[in-house]
């Protein structure tokens, strides 16, 4: 079981440096899943893991806990809910009329900001992947130490 | 190739109606299980296979969980009227294969004989890659020729997690009572 005070004050401060920047590297992953192989998927497991790293290294304080479940229920409701109006909004617009049409302009091919809509919908995958395999771990912690 | 759909949605609706109304919780994880696979033939129908593959071995792993579970904890002998509910059950599940077996014999040349490739999906994808704008070929399959595969995909993880909340959440009030 995951202490509730977490590990000693030199992995704090070494998960201090490292977790942001295993954030960021998914962020990038999926931000450049147009460009670089990888994609939502890929990065938001990579987030999901920086988040694991933190309560593994500072404890599983069950208030904070609940607090970030809270947020992530919300940011996963919202991210799946965001992909299907996505997805509406090319059968909506005039020019596409399909469902996932890409009703975006597609741009120059190999730019960061190309492809039309391929670029958000990869961080909308991001942010879904990374909210659910956070919640089934914080799951797992908050509902077993609640008895 | 609407009315095989059509077909599988009421068949899909069915079974679930069954599984709120019923008592048994066994037979609500069976009836859950016509649900998942009508699921996996409504995919197959509207041209899904990889999802169509996912939600295959999803349902099996949920339904073989769910009833180990579900036996381990409440599992008792009843005994019933035998005879009406033996030649019931019997008329049903026949009735529900013929039907399984129909629409699925009727569009699985969807998917490719064992040990084949289809290279017929493959040459559109790489002659029109340039089409999505995406310089990763791979993403540009993934959200453009097949955004529909992704969201399912995308619905499956949602539909996972809120099963593993829902079912650890309630253990962990009776835990607390």
């Amino acid at each position: 079981m995951i202490h509730p005070h977490g590990l000693t004050v030199v992995a704090k401060k070494v998960c201090q440096f490292i977790a942001p920047a295993i954030f960021l590297f998914g962020i990038y992953i999926s931000l450049y899943g147009h460009l670089s192989p990888g994609g939502g998927f890929a990065g938001g497991v990579i987030m999901a893991s920086a988040l694991v790293f933190q309560v593994l290294v500072y404890g599983s304080l069950l208030e904070k806990l609940r607090k970030e479940e809270w947020r992530l229920e919300i940011a996963e409701s919202v991210s799946i809910f965001s992909f299907l109006i996505l997805a509406v909004l090319g059968l909506l617009v005039a020019g596409t009329a399909i469902f996932f049409g890409n009703f975006l302009p597609v741009g120059k091919i190999g730019n960061l900001v190309s492809g039309g809509f391929i670029p958000i919908g990869n961080l909308i995958i991001a942010i879904e992947v990374c909210a659910s395999i956070s919640l089934i771990f914080l799951a797992l912690l908050i509902y077993k130490d609640e008895e | 190739m609407e009315i095989y759909l059509i077909i599988m949605l009421v068949l899909m609706i069915l079974g679930s109606v069954h599984a709120l109304h019923t008592k048994d919780l066994i037979s609500t994880v069976i009836s859950l299980g016509i649900v998942g696979f009508g699921l996996v033939i409504s995919f197959l129908i509207l041209s899904a296979p990889d999802l169509a593959i996912v939600q295959v071995v999803i349902e099996i792993i949920t339904l073989a969980i769910m009833i180990a579970v579900i036996a381990i904890a409440t599992f008792q002998l009843e005994k019933k009227q035998w005879r009406f509910s033996f030649v019931f059950y019997a008329a049903t599940i026949v009735f529900f294969t013929f039907v399984v077996l129909l629409v699925s014999s009727r569009f699985s040349h969807i998917l490719s004989f064992f040990g084949h490739h289809t290279t017929r999906m493959a040459d559109i994808y790489m002659k029109s890659a340039a089409d999505s704008g995406s310089a990763n070929l791979v993403t540009g399959i993934i959200l453009h020729f097949r955004a529909y595969d992704t969201f399912g995909e995308a619905t499956v993880l949602v539909t996972a997690v809120t099963g593993v909340l829902t079912i650890l959440r309630h253990s962990g009030k009776k835990n607390k009572n």
